[in-house]
């Protein structure tokens, strides 16, 4: 049982709540996503309440997250694309911080969870569907047709681009979901391993070693993807954004 | 505009819990009753099912329901309160480097300012002492050379009239030197010839002698 990898995403109930026949209840994954926010939040609020000219070391880390999305958007949308800034840096923070707050121990990883992320990737696109119809109208249909493509081929390319384009929610919620559920789960087999070679004796505390050397190793590699998979989410939010800004824009 | 997707996902769950509201309080007890059978239910399901954790759709309506109150609260958190503020933060510093550095600007020029004046200043300066080395030079070389020419005049007359003096005497000593010879050669031949010789005679001799020794 203890063994299980899968255990870690259990969903548990803390606070039974149930309202219309469906269950509502305050999970461990409801816990961590409040945790989650008001991790983030505290660090973002207390690290910048001296408005330092000269910044302290947590101020620096607060004002260096703010500029990278602040980059990225202008490079990736425009700066008409910087109306969304609030939209991405909390997404980019929200899923960050999951994932850090994932690494600890005993801790429930919101991000492995399919539902969450594919409900983030749906706010991304709704967000881009709704303001590209706002904005453009029937224009944003434009993003569907390249320019320059031979009218022979125009039912092919469009095809292309509205399958490519009903993919996005579905590629951006498995790329997050799956990195962090096989991340955990290899670690979760690795560590497995450490703890029932070196209940074997003396023999199996010697071929533990291995399985431990590559738990830390992999302990390594999972924070970095912790973070490039927040990185990822949130330079894919800004290409899609850029196509309800500017769409046929590319 | 753009929290639509979360507002809408947020707004119907939070109907549905005020509308529900009073109904789950006047029958607490049994709705909590209900609730812990209906968990352990759930949870030997999942076991025994073998349902993978993440695949569970029994979770899916709390998981949606708990991340649109917690994300729209942190994007509500971030809206209002942490981007202004960490925007703010960074605009003051940009302003206050730009107001540094307009101000190093104008220091600077009016450094370059100085320097030009300084400048200018001190190549007056340096015309002025050229003017008046040169007139101090101009007028030492006038007064020289009137000295050189006074002490060469004088130097030419006290020179003339050495030589005037020169001459004089001179033709002093050769009106001299014709008496003087005409006594001596009387003298000599009165001893040679033993009697006074015409005196005549002699000068004439003199005179064709010396005037031979001359030409």
């Amino acid at each position: 049982m203890a063994n299980d990898p899968t255990h870690q995403f259990l969903i548990q109930k803390i606070v039974p709540i149930e309202i219309g026949g469906i269950d509502f209840s305050f999970t461990n994954a409801s816990l961590f996503m409040v945790a989650t926010v008001a991790a983030a939040s505290a660090f973002l609020y207390f690290s910048t309440t001296s408005r330092g000219l000269i910044p302290t070391r947590s101020q620096s880390v607060a004002e260096m997250s703010y500029e990278f999305i602040a980059s990225m958007l202008r490079e990736g949308a425009g700066s008409q694309g910087m109306k969304f800034f609030p939209m991405v840096f909390s997404l980019f923070m929200f899923v960050l911080t999951a994932n850090m707050l994932g690494m600890f121990p005993y801790f429930f990883t919101v991000t492995s969870q399919i539902i969450v992320t594919f409900a983030l990737a749906l706010f991304v696109i709704g967000t881009v569907l709704v303001y590209g119809f706002y904005k453009h109208g029937l224009g944003f249909l434009n993003l569907f047709v390249p320019h320059g493509v031979p009218g022979a081929l125009l039912p092919l390319v469009v095809t292309i681009e509205i399958i490519s384009f009903l993919s996005r929610p579905i590629s951006l919620s498995v790329r997050l979901f799956a990195n962090m559920l096989a991340g955990h789960i290899t670690l979760k087999v690795f560590a497995g391993f450490v703890a029932s070679l070196g209940s074997l004796g003396a023999l199996g505390i010697g071929g533990a070693i291995l399985p431990l050397i590559m738990t830390v190793a992999l302990t390594g590699l999972e924070f970095l993807v912790a973070f490039l998979q927040a990185y990822v989410f949130a330079v894919l939010t800004c290409m899609y954004l850029n196509d309800a800004v500017h769409p046929g824009g590319h | 505009m753009f929290v639509t997707p979360a507002h809408a996902e947020s707004t119907p769950a939070g109907t549905a819990e005020a509308g529900h509201g009073t109904e789950a309080e006047t029958h607490g007890a049994p709705a909590v009753g209900e609730t812990h059978t209906e968990t352990g239910v759930a949870h030997d399901a999942g076991h025994e099912t073998g349902v993978f954790p993440p695949f569970d759709q029994t979770t899916f309506a709390s998981q949606l329901l708990w991340l649109a109150i917690t994300f729209g609260i942190f994007y509500i958190v971030m809206q209002k309160v942490i981007v202004p503020r960490i925007g703010g933060i960074l605009e003051n510093r940009h302003d206050r480097i730009a107001q540094d550095l307009d101000e190093a600007g104008r220091l600077k020029s009016e450094a370059d300012a100085a320097i030009e004046t300084y400048e200018k200043e001190l190549a007056a300066a340096r015309a002025k002492a050229n003017t008046i080395a040169g007139t101090a030079r101009d007028a030492a070389k006038a007064k020289a050379d009137a000295d050189r020419a006074a002490v060469e005049a004088e130097l030419a007359q006290k020179l003339a009239a050495a030589e005037a003096r020169i001459g004089e005497i001179k033709a002093k000593a050769f009106a001299d030197v014709g008496a003087i010879a005409e006594e001596t050669a009387t003298a000599i031949v009165d001893q040679l010839i033993g009697g006074p010789a015409a005196k005549a005679d002699v000068a004439t001799a003199v005179a064709s002698a010396s005037a031979k020794q001359e030409g």
